[in-house]
């Protein structure tokens, strides 16, 4: 029985139990559904997600479960020499499952009878061309072994199937009677719909941190194997960047690190008293009219793609600031440099640290204001001495919000400072960042067991730390800081 | 007999004491509401004014006319004439932020900031440049606390958070507060709504207190503490000032029956 139809039977169970325990709830009640503990609806509720709860959830485990105990049964069929010869027990495993299916599908189309199927031989029949004939393309002849072990697989596969969907069934009409029987008008359906609730949203909490565990154990354990290429000690302490994909690679961190922080630095430099500014601007002394225009307009900033702002980067900025001040001043003539890469990514983030910390100066209580202009403070002294200190630790989260976003920005780097690893005081050098380099050790033909491409992932892994560290701080900063004001 | 004499005596004495502020035919709209109509009131120096009324009758927003705190409402517009001590406030030439630090402002919720004891009391003597050093900036705090009546209790953490202390200290910080910066009318909008019955009694007495250097306007939903701490009470109603006069004359023997009607507590 195809998947999609155990599903539609276990939900169809599901509405019929439904319908039951509700009809059976009201009945309970001699009708008056005033007597009832709940609203006729949870008893129905309860009664599906008893029958279809369990049953899918099941049906989940044994889907996958019923892979890996065919895949280590099948491969004890397959001698060891047979092993060693192809090299890979996986690429033989393939070969087994592409034979069971093209089996299978010769089967369906009537290329093959059942009986046929079932007692084919190698020794008699071409495999290879039978299959190719209904296009499933093998790599190689089938061998006796290969053939032994696709039988099995099959075999196995098919009592596996009718095993699950008799189990997934019956436990879906266990389900079914067990919730039935119970709906009574004093059964407390509300408090058990309301547990499923919860662990609904406790199921979606967890998929999302699992998933962040899933990504940092994927890079730790391709770091761990980096580094087992390379000492840490002279990625981490080392001062150059020459990778070569034909070995002696120098691969130290340092010049990509200070590239980054150096592009950091110069965004917030123009970010955060841009942002602030214009936030106070608009929190505190623009009118309604003008609020409304220029909040939006600040905020079409944000929509702009990062490929766009490195357009602008590469073709206006860079030679601008060549042509007007690094040539003049005699700090070099390139154009991608760490200005541009920083001023550029700072007019990025402006909507960034704007947004937010107008949403917190206009968090700050309205009494306070009046506090302090009952007193007679003016605009600025009130904005400078209540507000501000009363909304730093929402402001200090938006800036290293802002700086988490700018230390992963790739697209303004390639475009606005270049790709090459320098370690510079000068600002109109070309430099290069983490992301930058992440990209160029990926992409192309790259062979994963290097330690040039592994790379790749201390760094991601080394950038996923900084941001974490700074994302903490932020948390931290606002946390305690946060009762200042109620 | 001996307390007819008495009370002579406080309403002869109320009635030597100059005009502070006089307020003549003042209307204040919001948008298109008619808030406050042709309001005349005159509130005397060292004296405590009660402003009375249901919810809603516009005694806090003529009380907000009296510092200029409505500037800061976009559709809020006020005509008619405000004179202290015989100038117009309302005129071009008057800065309102001059003016808040001679009219200060209670707040009906305690609102200390974020800051410390003392940095909330002496913020508005640093914005004024009252104190020319350390040591005058911390006898003003001093004073005012002591004036606030809170210099006992907290004279040993002036270093600690104003908001971690209690409601009515709170309170009485903001008073603190708005002392320091020797104002010379003192607004009181519902002072001690927040407040519980011992804080209450505090600051009731504080505000007999302040009366000796101050004009006190208090507005109040409570009629006891109307006739406790005032001298002269207003009763407002739907925006207009319906009864002015001595507080002993305005719960004893009101002339309005409008008025009766709301000290009696058939409308509120």
């Amino acid at each position: 029985m195809p998947l999609i139809w155990i599903i539609l039977a276990v939900l169809a169970l599901g509405a019929a139990g439904y319908v039951l325990g509700r009809k059976r709830a009201v009945s309970s009640a001699g009708g008056d559904i005033r007597i009832l503990h709940s609203l006729p609806n949870y008893y129905g509720m309860n009664v599906f997600l008893t029958a279809v709860v369990p049953a899918l959830l099941v049906l989940v485990v044994w889907l996958l479960v019923q892979p890996a105990v065919i895949q280590r049964q099948v491969t004890q069929l397959i001698p060891d020499n047979d092993i060693m010869e192809s090299g890979e027990l996986s690429l033989i495993m393939s070969d087994v499952r592409r034979v069971a299916d093209g089996l299978d599908r010769a089967l369906e189309q009537g290329a093959l009878s059942r009986e046929e199927a079932r007692m084919i031989r190698s020794e008699f029949t071409n495999i290879r061309e039978t299959l190719a004939s209904i296009g499933v393309a093998l790599g190689d002849d089938v061998n006796a072994d290969v053939l032994a072990a696709a039988q099995r697989y099959r075999t196995l596969q098919t009592t596996g199937n009718t095993l699950m969907t008799a189990a997934v069934l019956i436990l879906a009409a266990l389900g079914l009677g067990y919730a039935y029987s119970r709906t009574h008008k004093d059964f407390r359906a509300r408090n058990t719909v309301e547990r499923a609730v919860l662990s609904i949203l406790i199921l979606a909490s967890t998929i999302a941190i699992l998933t962040t565990v899933g990504i940092v154990l994927s890079m730790v354990l391709e770091t761990r194997d980096f580094f087992h290429l390379y000492p840490a000690r002279e990625f981490f302490f080392g001062t150059e960047w020459i990778p070569s994909f034909e070995g002696g690679s120098h691969l130290g961190l340092l010049p990509l690190l200070w590239g980054t922080l150096y592009i950091t630095f110069i965004a917030l430099l123009v970010a955060v008293p841009v942002g602030l500014f214009s936030a106070i601007y608009l929190a505190e002394y623009a009118g309604r009219r003008m609020r409304g225009i220029a909040k939006p307009m600040i905020e079409v900033l944000a929509g702009i793609p990062t490929i766009v702002y490195g357009l602008f980067a590469l073709i206006t900025v860079g030679p601008m600031l060549r042509d007007y001040f690094a040539e003049p001043l005699g700090f070099g003539t390139s154009s991608s440099s760490v200005m541009t890469a920083g001023i550029v990514m700072g007019i990025m983030l402006i909507p960034f640290v704007s947004s937010l910390s107008d949403d917190i100066i206009n968090a700050v209580p309205q009494s306070l204001r009046d506090g302090s202009y009952g007193l007679g403070a003016t605009q600025s002294e009130t904005v400078k001495q209540v507000i501000l200190p009363a909304a730093l630790p929402g402001i200090v989260g938006a800036i290293l919000l802002a700086a988490s976003r700018a230390i992963g920005e790739t697209m303004i780097v390639v475009m606005g400072a270049g790709a090459a690893a320098t370690l510079s005081l000068n600002p109109f050098e070309a430099m290069t960042t983490v992301t930058v380099k992440i990209v160029g050790q990926l992409t192309g033909d790259t062979d994963f067991s290097s330690p040039e491409a592994l790379v790749a992932f201390a760094l991601g892994l080394t950038l996923f730390a900084i941001t974490l560290g700074l994302n903490i701080l932020a948390l931290f900063i606002v946390r305690k800081y946060r009762e200042q004001y109620e | 007999m001996d307390d007819m004499n008495d009370m002579r005596l406080v309403e002869r004495a109320v009635d030597d004491k100059e005009l502070k502020i006089a307020a003549d035919g003042v209307d204040v709209f919001y948008g298109d509401t008619h808030a406050i109509k042709a309001v005349d009131v005159n509130i005397l120096d060292k004296t405590v004014t009660a402003f009375i009324g249901p919810s809603g009758c516009g005694k806090s927003t003529f009380l907000r006319c009296l510092n200029r705190m409505n500037d800061t409402i976009d559709v809020c517009r006020v005509t008619g004439n405000i004179l202290l001590d015989g100038e117009d406030i309302y005129h071009p030439k008057v800065d309102p932020v001059q003016l808040r630090a001679k009219v200060g402002m209670v707040f009906q919720k305690p609102n200390p900031f974020p800051k410390s004891i003392y940095d909330n009391v002496s913020y508005g003597p640093r914005i004024h440049g009252l104190a020319r050093n350390k040591s005058e900036l911390d006898e003003i705090v001093e004073k005012s606390l002591r004036r606030a009546a809170l210099w006992d209790e907290v004279k040993d953490r002036l270093t600690a958070p104003g908001t971690g202390l209690s409601g009515g200290q709170q309170q009485r910080l903001c008073i603190a507060r708005a002392v320091a910066t020797s104002p010379e009318v003192l607004l009181m909008d519902e002072p001690c709504s927040a407040l519980d019955p011992i804080a209450t009694a505090q600051v009731e007495e504080l505000i007999d207190e302040l009366r000796e250097r101050f004009s006190v306007v208090i507005v109040t939903h409570s009629m006891q503490q109307a006739a406790r701490v005032s001298q002269k009470t207003a009763f407002f109603h739907l925006g207009e000032l319906v009864e002015f006069g001595d507080t002993s004359q305005i719960f004893t023997n009101p002339k309005d029956p409008r008025t009766e009607s709301y000290i009696t507590g058939r409308i509120g």
